[in-house]
């Protein structure tokens, strides 16, 4: 598919919706929460966005297809379901969509959110990733989410009867789980989905109600080991279930990724609209960064009086895309093909790496170079401690 | 000004432990002399620097000239000398002592003598001083006169009978200070009309006059315009001023025998005065130099690194601000792999060396790293030459080396009965011998022979912890003797961190190289690979620690939106690892090293 132009892959799109009903006391994403939540204004200035990034990209015939759209957030699923509608048939016009088009959209499972799910499928949604994030009453009340076990689980079912493809997220390693009480919970959110989970540790993000709770010492995290413990445990319990992680926190049936997400851990193009959404575009050859305002309402005025609330994009010389492509690919199991980094980033990996620590994170079996595939990929024992590799690792 | 005969000149110095009261007592001479207004008065005129005044202690002689109007009906002229309490500057006591004749002995009277003051009053006995003891806070409800007086009499052997009862907080009985000052104390000797021969008790760097040179006149006079030659060097000087502290600097024409005072004689750096030298006048030179002084030599070096490599100039210029003040300290630019550029300096004992870092921090605003404490030791080596070491990180490979030989003290301690046994024990623990037990009521005096390189090595705290800080100690050099030593080099992942190796006795090798690698355990994070820590003495490893991986590392969640976060987080930590040190293929933070070497002090 390489086009004389560098446009060789089809293209993800990226749909951000920054409001919440409440603020997760863990979460640092771009939420904001509302006592009224404007959807008309915001719908009508995301599809407004939609056309002005198309128009920039060429004609209608030199733009990339589209192959998967992601409703990420903030809450998706409070979004009016025209919009997502909407915002799908733009995305058939504007760009043209791959047959097989993985659309994404993020859900929680209060009820009036599940009440929508019907809606949006017939918008053209096809898979739900359900923000359930645990099974535990007291862990969801820590956790600060509207919902309480039941609803989670009449949610999943609803969402069953309508999608083939669910996913949902769970949070672990929290204050005071230990092994078999994660095992539990893991095992019985197995017993719900059958194709795909995200399964995060908890961690503590600047800015958070949770990082000044944890400075107080309100709460504590299980240590390095315990939690290095957890992760084995978590990707153990995963393969009885057919579940194979194929990204540090992600786990699915084989065949059952999402492509959405491969998208950015493979580098490929992807195009960010909304309030504070990150894109990687390729033009002519050269890879700009892009962003957009964070601020929701300000984000809004600049679409409405531009068309767009894009910051000025920055280009990424070889080192800038060898560096990101090495940190986003070394966290897929399937690790990296050093033919596309070439291709992506004019680099090759020796280019790109510290000799000795590639020679010493091989020999410690952190990394693995097949010269016949020419993969280069992180072992689990590698991905476990991906940060400081990555960090010792790129130059 | 100034003919003074000699019969109505008196001149002394103080002697005392620290915290005894004898800054109080010369506030009080002063005072009483109406030298200064009670206005003018500070607290402590004589301790001028801030260091000085606030550990209670005096770093360099100074002195002060006093008219005393006395009970016979005639003025003395009154010099009095401050001396440094502390065994380091041993040599600055040993010249201010040079240049009187009678020293006070103050000792609190309810603390009684202690080593310090021990070691200061044998100088001052060895020095012929006539000597006067005052028993100084008598006014304290734990004042004991008749014990203090029969400790003095037993344990330093001079009479304390007429031993004067002073508070000098209150001011009771200092006049009888003054009484005994002229009736016990000897005048100086000396003959005006002799070729000049004056002794360089000191000298410092006034930043608006230039050098200043603090004299004691024995024979002949000194004069404003004379040309005065420098015995040891040859080199003449234009004498601009002659002054007396009074205590203000106080310009006189001439000063005579038995006078003490300062010149000015456009002299540029400290260096070039030479303390312990004899001026003549150059017209008319003595045949002989007076008797100098032993040369102050630095005992202890360690290295002081800049925490932050930018100021490796300022550390420079500091260094050479402070040497112009202080010739007894030593330094050399040296460079560490470990802790990059800086400079090997030499002491005269720890308290100098803790005083001039302190000093280099305080005034010069400087944030230091010490490398561990290591004294001077002689080197026979098997091409017959001999070599002295500064620093463990130079010595030469044990084939080349016949002998080594390591310096000695004589260390005096005193402590309370109850706590005799753990010095004893502490002290055979460092390879010391004993040569003198002695009890004076419920307090010991133990005297024992100590290598110095089992001193430097955190002595001192293990010292005061045992005894609950009730100890005195003080020690002096004694000589050097051949002993088994070995250099320990610490290895990180098979490399050495120059920066920390160290020598010591065979015998406590392994128990120093086992502690040294637990605590690098404990301070260097685990890393992506594990990092074997060893001590090593030449290539046989005689401790090994093993700092395990790291277990976890890793984000939970990386999306789109966290690529450009996570290539900027990635581009700051390699900012970070230039100021890593790199041992194979691990990172080691300095923080680590620093911190172990601050546990090792």
């Amino acid at each position: 598919m390489d086009g004389p132009m560098g446009r060789e892959e089809p293209l993800a799109l990226y749909v951000h919706w920054p409001f919440c009903l409440s603020k997760c006391p863990y979460c640092d994403f771009n939420s904001h929460v509302r006592a009224e939540i404007p959807r008309a204004r915001f719908g009508n200035a995301l599809r407004r966005e939609l056309a002005h990034e198309a128009g920039r990209m060429g004609e209608r015939a030199e733009r990339p297809v589209v192959s998967s759209i992601f409703f990420g957030g903030g809450t998706p699923s409070l979004m009016a379901p025209e919009t997502v509608a909407g915002l799908i048939e733009d995305t058939r016009t504007l760009f043209g969509m791959t047959d097989d088009v993985e659309i994404t959209l993020e859900a929680n499972p209060t009820s009036v959110e599940t009440g929508l799910l019907r809606a949006f499928r017939d918008a053209g949604v096809n898979r739900i990733s359900m923000g359930i994030q645990s099974l535990e009453p007291e862990a969801l009340r820590f956790l600060g989410r509207e919902h309480d076990a039941p609803q989670a689980i009449a949610a999943l079912e609803t969402a069953r009867a309508l999608f083939s493809r669910i996913s949902f997220d769970l949070i672990y390693a929290r204050p005071g789980q230990d092994a078999r009480a994660w095992r539990r919970e893991l095992d019985a959110a197995l017993a719900l989905v059958s194709d795909h989970l995200s399964l995060y540790q908890l961690t503590i993000e600047p800015g958070t109600r949770f990082e000044s709770l944890f400075r107080q010492g309100r709460f504590h995290l299980p240590d390095d080991d315990d939690a290095a413990a957890l992760y084995e445990l978590t990707a153990d319990v995963a393969a009885t279930h057919g579940l194979r992680g194929y990204e540090i926190s992600n786990y699915a049936r084989p065949g059952a990724e999402s492509r959405h997400n491969l998208t950015y851990w493979r580098y490929g193009d992807y195009l960010g609209i909304g309030p504070g959404a990150h894109g990687r575009l390729t033009r002519n050859g050269a890879t700009f960064a892009t962003r957009r305002h964070r601020a929701p309402e300000p984000w809004a005025e600049r679409v409405e009086r531009t068309g767009t609330g894009a910051h000025p994009e920055e280009r990424l010389d070889n080192r800038d895309r060898a560096r990101e492509m090495l940190l986003m690919g070394l966290r897929l199991a399937e690790g990296i093909s050093t033919t596309r980094f070439r291709r992506r980033t004019g680099m090759t990996v020796p280019d790109a790496t510290d000799p000795d620590i590639l020679h010493a994170a091989i020999g410690e079996e952190y990394l693995v170079h097949d010269q016949a595939t020419g993969i280069l990929r992180a072992t689990a024992a590698g991905r476990l401690r991906l940060e400081s590799l990555l960090a010792a690792l790129v130059l | 000004m100034t003919d003074t005969p000699l019969s109505l000149i008196r001149n002394f110095s103080i002697i005392a432990h620290i915290d005894h009261g004898k800054s109080t007592l010369a506030d009080r001479l002063i005072q009483a002399c109406g030298a200064l207004t009670q206005r003018e008065m500070t607290n402590q005129v004589l301790d001028n620097m801030d260091l000085e005044r606030e550990r209670g202690i005096t770093i360099k002689a100074q002195t002060v000239r006093l008219s005393y109007p006395a009970q016979d009906g005639k003025t003395y002229v009154l010099n009095l000398m401050d001396t440094p309490g502390h065994v380091d500057f041993a040599y600055e006591v040993s010249r201010s002592l040079a240049a009187c004749e009678g020293s006070l002995l103050v000792v609190d009277a309810s603390q009684g003598v202690e080593a310090q003051t021990l070691a200061n009053v044998y100088q001052a006995i060895d020095a012929n001083h006539e000597i006067v003891p005052v028993l100084n806070k008598v006014d304290l409800p734990a004042a004991d006169c008749d014990r203090v007086k029969e400790q003095i009499e037993e344990v330093i052997g001079i009479p304390a009978d007429d031993a004067v009862e002073v508070s000098a907080k209150t001011g009771l009985n200092i006049e009888a200070v003054l009484e005994a000052l002229v009736k016990r104390l000897p005048p100086p000797k000396g003959d005006a009309s002799a070729p000049l021969q004056a002794l360089l008790v000191d000298s410092w760097y006034d930043p608006y006059l230039g050098v200043i040179t603090l004299v004691r006149v024995k024979e002949g006079r000194l004069k404003r315009g004379m040309r005065i030659r420098m015995m040891s060097t040859g080199v003449v000087h234009l004498v601009d001023q002659v002054g007396v502290f009074a205590p203000r600097m106080t310009n006189v024409d001439e000063l005579g025998p038995g006078e003490i005072g300062y010149i000015n004689a456009a002299i540029k750096t400290v260096a070039d005065t030479n303390v312990g030298d004899t001026l003549t006048d150059d017209r008319r030179p003595a045949s002989e130099p007076l008797a100098g002084f032993k040369p102050s030599i630095p005992v202890v070096w360690c290295g002081l690194y800049p925490v932050v490599a930018d100021d490796f100039e300022k550390l420079r210029d500091s260094l050479a601000k402070l040497r112009l003040n202080d010739a007894s300290f030593h330094y050399e630019a040296e460079t560490s792999a470990a802790l990059g550029f800086g400079f090997r300096c030499g002491f005269l004992g720890l308290l100098h060396l803790e005083i001039i870092q302190e000093r280099l921090s305080r005034e010069f605003d400087l944030d230091l790293i010490a490398t561990a404490p290591s004294v001077v030791y002689r080197m026979l080596l098997t091409n017959g030459t001999t070599e002295e070491l500064h620093n463990p990180a130079d010595m030469p490979d044990q084939s080349l080396i016949e002998k080594i030989e390591e310096p000695w003290i004589r260390a005096t301690i005193m402590v309370p009965d109850e706590y005799l046994g753990a010095v004893l024990t502490l002290c055979s623990e460092r390879r010391g011998m004993q040569e003198d037990l002695t009890y004076v009521g419920n307090r010991a005096m133990a005297v024992y022979r100590l290598p110095l390189n089992e001193v430097v090595f955190d002595f001192y705290d293990r010292l005061k912890s045992v005894t609950r800080g009730y100890a005195s100690f003080d020690y002096q050099m004694d000589g050097y003797e051949e002993s088994d030593l070995v250099r320990i080099s610490i290895l990180v992942n098979q490399e050495p961190v120059d920066a920390l190796s160290f020598i010591a006795h065979r015998s406590a090798a392994e128990t120093r190289g086992r502690s040294i690698c637990a605590k690098l355990k404990e301070l260097i994070p685990r890393q992506l690979f594990k990092i074997a820590v060893q001590a090593a003495i030449g290539s046989r490893i005689i401790a090994r620690e093993t700092i395990g991986a790291m277990s976890k590392d890793v984000t939970a969640k990386c999306y789109g939106g966290d690529i450009s976060r996570k290539r900027k987080l990635l581009e700051k930590q390699k900012e970070g690892k230039k100021r890593m040190r790199q041992f194979g293929k691990v990172e080691i933070p300095q923080s680590a090293f620093l911190a172990a070497l601050k546990m090792d002090q």
